[in-house]
């Protein structure tokens, strides 16, 4: 046991260099994670602000989020890669992210698919739930719809915004390792090839490197989170962790493990 | 890597799916045998656990954080932990995927219980119930619906989660997945993933069906003046 | 039947007792009412009967046992208890919960069927409301579920807590009638808590009236109570308006009635002046015998009382009533009378002297 730790650490002295090295790979899993989300967050929270503003489809949100939840990641990114490989072929070589179909292009089209739910979710039911008293206290002062939710409904649904990025973001690194299926250079490649090859050092040093990355994520977005929200607007300032629990929210604030 | 051509040209080969129903019947039949296991496991170990949380209130933020911690791990991360030490094996996959059930499981579990109207308690203790007939003939029948809840989330996670045990010699219908990924076979990855979605609708609507027998009493709504 | 001796509660963490040194009994077949502001520990003092609150010092014995001397769910299994909230169990039908202790203790299913349809008649519900669900029941049912599921197994005590405070006052006053009624009929000893002064005057055989840490004030009959309080503090908890409350106290069928300047149809100016004179008003009443028609000021007849158009009397009450009710009929009539029926049938009317000169005998 004490012996097979040795092996890991000594692993760890070895491996950190060259393109295959784990900070390199480290570098691929960020990169790929954070565009997922940040273009997810780019699509989702405008559209879920939106439909949350004018208060329809309210069963939409909470059938998004079990549909999110029933979707195998595995099968989403396994299914990602026929269909980038199709599109990759009417594509001239050359173009880059597209390239061969494989790689890059369908690990970051299925974490991209995996990024909505959440931010859309979270969003949507953020605004839909601003008060409509303090809602309608702005219309009639005269504030524009747009104005409306730029300046009221959105920050005061920020939390609920924040969180669902954090859900993401974490979710996103959490199924990250599972692109190495799809020839991706992240730090899932490490437990991948390790179990093709049965190398149990290399199995165990990316698992511990993946599950640093994950926690790491997880904390930081966390801290984030409390930062950025002004105090009493704080997701656990305002519930009991029962009331929570009976909410819709329950089923938002809980990410899905890849 | 040089992407080779799909074995055909059609996304989804129907003709192929028809011709290997007994492999499929397989594949679901193991797929729902380990989600039952796990579930089972999960289930007993969470209600075991909550019993001690409700008993000792200071033990509720450490068992949390411990469930919690292996819910953030990366499933495939922790598959990995596990296997130099557990091998490509049956424990392995069900060692990761009880684990994940915990966190959900404990919560609702506690919520439900704590959720219960103090005043029913109250009479319930004042007409002479036992601290354990109290627990199994009042607590618990009133926190089912929050229960099922929670057994809902952790049973569609779980289903999920087992399609990537096909990584470690499980699976499931994973298996499909793993398959059609390595032949580039795209019938295999949509039949898997698509199994895998239907089986997780399923398993929840038959749960929800199963609240709804079983709390005859909260779907009634009288008068109450 | 219950005896408390030198009972006190701390409760952990702090400095004075909610209940200091308090001692009192209750004799079988009592009501007797715990009554008293907030931090008078009269709900403390409750549940130390059924040992939901245990005592810190002191002794209390039910039917001669020391409490402390039985399992505590077998002694509450004993003891019928009535709480504020109700708590009705929500997953169990009304026949179920009725029959809870019953089936704690073992009793065979139809034992316990008789003594659910039993239990039903007797608090005033009906039978097709067994099978429903406590959901789908209004407040002032679920009570009396919540009184026939106390009474269940026949417990010689009987232990409720405010068991009307959420109810709506037109509830509240059936409710407690319902009470007295059933007493009348199931004679149980009963501890009774309300922080309400009059509900206490009401339903008490007896009355404690409880200073903030259990200090025992005055423990006597309503009336006594009323007439003679102890001291000041209880003299300020019953209020300004004591006499008005010994006033509910007395029935009006314990009070001579008076005929009244009664007069019938055929009745001439005259004789309506007369009779006017006699008693000292200015209106009559028309009928005769047991039947009493209406009244009409004495200046608007001109030829015979009948001819003149009379009005109803806007209120009659029965024997039954308080001479409270009595008196709020007076003050509010332009005859100045009450005037009492049995059904139909007049029995008499009266003033305000009269109802005044009960509460200075």
């Amino acid at each position: 046991m004490i012996e097979f730790l040795g092996d890991v650490a000594v692993w760890f002295t070895e491996h950190w260099d060259g393109d295959n090295g784990y900070l390199m790979r480290l570098w691929n899993t960020i990169r790929l994670s954070a565009l997922a989300t940040l273009t997810a967050a780019m699509i989702a929270i405008p559209t879920g602000a939106l439909l949350g503003h004018y208060r329809r489809f309210g069963v939409s949100a909470v059938a998004v989020v079990n549909i999110g939840r029933a979707l195998p990641s595995f099968g989403i990114i396994a299914l990602a890669l026929p269909i980038t490989i199709r599109i990759a072929s009417h594509v001239p070589d050359g173009v880059p992210i597209f390239g061969s179909g494989l790689g890059f292009f369908p690990a970051f089209v299925a974490l991209f698919a995996l990024a909505l739910p959440p931010i859309f979710t979270n969003t949507f039911t953020g605004v839909r739930e601003v008060d409509p008293g303090t809602v309608e206290a702005a219309r009639g002062m005269g504030l524009t719809e747009g104005k409306i939710l730029r300046s009221v409904e959105i920050p005061l649904a920020s939390p609920v915004i924040i969180a669902g990025l954090r859900i993401s973001a974490v979710q996103v690194v959490a199924t990250s390792p599972l692109a190495a299926l799809v020839a991706y250079g992240g730090l899932g490649r490490f437990i991948v090839d390790g179990f093709s090859i049965q190398d149990n050092v290399q199995i165990f040093a990316g698992a511990l490197l993946v599950a640093l990355l994950a926690i790491l994520t997880e904390m930081s977005f966390g801290w984030l989170e409390r930062r950025l929200v002004p105090g009493p607007l704080q997701l656990s300032a305002q519930d009991s962790p029962t009331r929570k629990l009976r909410r819709r929210s329950r089923e938002i604030s809980l990410p899905i493990p890849p | 890597m040089i992407a080779q051509a799909d074995s055909s040209d059609a996304f989804v080969r129907w003709d192929w799916i028809w011709g290997h129903l007994d492999l499929i019947w397989e594949k679901v039949v193991e797929h729902l045998v380990l989600t039952g296991i796990a579930l089972g496991v999960g289930l007993a170990m969470s209600l075991v656990l909550s019993g001690i949380v409700l008993r000792w209130r200071r033990t509720y933020a450490p068992i949390t954080w411990a469930t919690g911690i292996a819910y953030s791990i990366p499933s495939l991360a922790l598959f990995a932990f596990l296997v130099p030490i557990t091998g490509f094996t049956i424990l392995t996959a069900q060692i990761g995927l009880v684990s994940y059930t915990l966190l959900i499981l404990i919560r609702n579990i506690v919520a439900g219980i704590d959720g219960v109207d103090p005043a029913v308690r109250e009479a319930a203790v004042g007409m002479g119930y036992s601290r354990r007939r109290l627990f199994f003939r009042i607590e618990l029948p009133l926190a089912l619906p929050v229960i099922i809840a929670g057994l809902r989330i952790a049973g569609v996670t779980t289903i999920g989660l087992v399609t990537v045990t096909a990584l470690i010699g499980q699976g499931g219908v994973g298996f499909f997945i793993l398959r059609g990924l390595n032949r580039f076979f795209s019938t295999e990855i949509v039949l898997g993933t698509l199994l895998s979605v239907i089986l997780a609708v399923s398993l929840d609507l038959a749960l929800l069906g199963a609240e709804r027998v079983l709390t005859p009493w909260s779907r009634r709504q009288g008068d109450a003046s | 039947m219950i005896r408390l001796d030198r009972v006190s509660k701390t409760f952990p963490g702090q400095a004075t007792p909610a209940v200091g040194d308090l001692s009192f009994e209750v004799a079988e077949g009592e009501v007797v009412v715990l009554v008293g502001p907030s931090g008078c520990g009269k709900t403390t003092t409750l549940k130390m009967i059924n040992r939901l609150v245990e005592a810190t010092a002191g002794t209390i014995e039910v039917a001669g046992t020391d409490i402390t001397s039985v399992e505590a769910p077998a002694l509450r299994q004993g003891i019928g208890y009535v709480i504020q909230r109700i708590g009705l169990f929500p997953h169990r039908t009304i026949a179920e919960n009725i029959g809870t202790v019953p089936g704690l203790l073992g009793w065979d299913k139809n034992r316990t069927a008789t003594r659910v349809d039993e239990l039903i008649d007797l608090v005033g519900l009906e039978r097709e409301m067994k099978q429903r669900y406590p959901a789908e029941l209004s407040g002032g049912q679920q009570q009396r579920v919540g009184v026939a599921r106390a009474l269940a197994a026949d417990p010689p005590v009987l232990l409720m807590d405010e068991p009307f405070g959420a109810v709506d006052p037109i509830v509240r006053s059936r409710l407690q009638d319902e009470l007295l009624d059933l007493q009348r009929r199931v004679n149980k000893t009963i501890v009774f808590v309300t922080h309400d002064i009059d509900e206490a005057i009401k339903l008490g055989d007896r009355v404690a009236i409880l200073n903030v840490g259990g200090v025992l004030e005055q423990y006597a009959s309503p009336a006594e109570i009323l007439s003679t309080p102890a001291n000041q503090f209880v003299e300020e908890f019953l209020g300004d308006d004591r006499s008005l409350k010994r006033l509910s106290l007395t029935p009006i069928a314990s009070v001579r009635l008076e005929r009244g300047p009664l007069v019938d149809a055929t009745a001439t100016r005259s004789d309506v002046e007369a009779t006017m004179k006699e008693h000292n008003v200015d209106w009559v009443g028309i009928g005769a015998g047991s039947r009493l028609d209406g009244w009409v000021w004495g200046r608007e007849v001109e030829t015979t009382a009948g001819a003149a158009k009379a009005a109803p009397f806007s209120v009659r009450l029965s024997a039954s009533q308080s001479l409270r009710e009595a008196l709020d009929s007076v003050v509010s009539s332009h005859t100045g009378v009450a005037v009492v029926f049995d059904g139909d049938d007049y029995l008499g009317m009266l003033s305000i002297e009269q109802i005044t000169r009960h509460l200075i005998q």
